[in-house]
């Protein structure tokens, strides 16, 4: 299979390799540039383990084709924390337990940093709304939704 | 196994690498990079177009066209497209429809393709490079068309003219139990002077239910004026089974759903 070239950012670096053509970016994220972040749960797009942002939009990675992304910006779980600090969406998600196996996180922490960029204070109906892509199977939910509330309230007092 | 993704920047050339055997066109990718991943071997290749006018939104003077490549995502936030916003948002949870294209949702079997359904009730043309094609008549041949579909057309409904309803299992995001889109004028005494009902999950794919609209015309909308489209609804239906749902079960609770739609 002829091999093709990508290319794009993710989380600020410039990404630059030869895959195999029709290679998903999940595959490609990470077992050719080594971005474990984004989990494959189901490749089917059911799940949201592996959800990203390109462009600013959430997506699922397992059915985004890698080479449709040339020049994109993408952005990962794996590229939020700044300096050793975590992103206040993790802080969150570390305080309030809503990660147990921790699986379906990267891909939960994704969706609500998409919510919380378009919608810095959400109410409970849109951070449901935001997240009804994702599944968990451990935390019964409850501790994410807290989790994403908490982390807008901490986000409005560090602005104010 | 990988597949080799062709891409061009016109149709055309899309259009004749897609006569090559096992290649399919690329929409979003919701459903065939899906069935890729599940071992789909019957594609082996995939052909999308680049060109700009498959991603274009154009609204003047109610007749509105949108290309095939737009996404559920950017229907549900248009601000000239407000009647269809409630059925691009039934469309799977945020990141499918920021995915999910309008095109692809034509192709969707059941029991997806809830905006097909909306599109259907509003009598829809289908392009592609030959021309436009009714809904209908596309949706009855989808199966053996190997040409790109471009665009969808229509007139938009005035917002009160146009009601949708998806029942799901799972909210706010849940695969349907049935979907319902109906484009209904009134006379001034509030009769019904024409209706058009789409359905979704009562078949393959999405269908009219006509003996129910032909029942609805000259009645009011009321318990009463609905009674006889109520009766008519499951005429000519046969629902899929899935692990949402029994046949039985969606023709069951059809002419509720549809009551509750009618009396909205
Ligand atoms: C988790 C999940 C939830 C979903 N929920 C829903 C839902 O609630 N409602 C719903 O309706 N659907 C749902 N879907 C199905 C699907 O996402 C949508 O139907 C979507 O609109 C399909 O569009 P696509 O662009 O992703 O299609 P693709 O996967 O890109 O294509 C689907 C088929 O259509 C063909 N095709 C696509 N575009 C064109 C074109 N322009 N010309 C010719 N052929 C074309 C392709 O070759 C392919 O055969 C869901 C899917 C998933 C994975
Ligand atoms: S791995 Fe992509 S949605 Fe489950
Ligand atoms: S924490 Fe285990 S799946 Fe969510």
């Amino acid at each position: 299979m002829a091999k093709v070239p990508v290319q794009f950012t993710l989380n600020g670096s410039e990404k630059a390799e030869f895959i195999d053509s029709g290679t998903t970016l999940l595959n490609a994220l990470r077992d050719k540039i080594g971005d474990t972040s984004p989990k494959g749960g189901c490749h089917q797009g059911t799940c949201g383990a592996c959800s990203v942002i390109i462009d600013g939009e959430l997506r699922l990675s397992c059915l985004t084709l890698a080479e449709t992304c040339n020049g994109a910006a993408i952005t990962t779980t794996s590229g939020l924390a700044e300096g050793g600090v975590l992103h206040p969406l993790q802080r969150a998600f570390l305080d309030t337990f809503a990660t147990q196996c921790g699986f379906c996180t990267p891909g939960m922490i994704m969706a609500a940093k998409v919510l919380l960029d378009h919608t810095p204070n959400p109410s409970r109906d849109e951070v449901v709304e935001a997240l009804s892509g994702n599944i968990c199977r451990c935390t019964g939910y409850e501790p994410i939704i807290q989790a994403v509330l908490t982390a807008a309230r901490a986000n409005s007092q560090n602005a104010a | 196994m990988a597949l080799a993704l062709q891409t061009f920047p016109t149709v055309k050339d899309a259009n004749a690498a897609l006569k090559a055997a096992g290649t399919r066109y690329l929409g979003g990718g919701t459903l065939v990079v899906r069935a890729a991943n599940e071992g789909d071997v019957s594609v082996s290749g995939l052909v999308m177009s680049t060109d700009p006018a498959l991603s274009a939104i154009a609204a003047a003077g109610g007749k509105v066209r949108i290309g095939a490549s737009v996404t559920m995502a950017a229907i549900a936030r248009h601000p000239d497209l407000g009647p269809l916003a409630k059925a691009a948002r039934a469309v799977g949870g945020p990141a499918i429809r920021n995915m999910a294209t309008v095109g692809g949702n034509l192709f969707a079997p059941a029991p997806y393709g809830d905006f097909a359904v909306a599109l259907l009730a509003l009598d829809a043309a289908v392009g592609t490079e030959d021309g436009e094609l009714p809904i209908e008549t596309f949706l009855a041949r989808r199966d053996g068309s190997r040409s790109i579909v471009t665009s969808v057309s229509f007139t938009l409904p005035k917002a009160d003219g146009f009601r949708f309803l998806k029942v799901s299992r799972v909210k706010p995001k849940g695969v349907s139990v049935l979907s319902i889109a109906a484009v209904l004028e009134q006379a001034a005494d509030g009769t019904v002077s024409s209706a058009r009902i789409a359905l979704g999950c009562m078949a393959d794919r999405p269908m009219r239910a006509k003996a129910a609209e032909k029942a609805l015309k000259g009645k009011k909308l009321d318990q009463n004026g609905i009674a006889a489209a109520l009766a008519a609804a499951t005429e000519g239906i046969a629902p899929i089974t899935d692990p949402i749902a029994s046949a039985w079960y969606r023709a069951e609770v059809l002419p509720i759903h549809l009551g509750r739609l009618l009396l909205a």
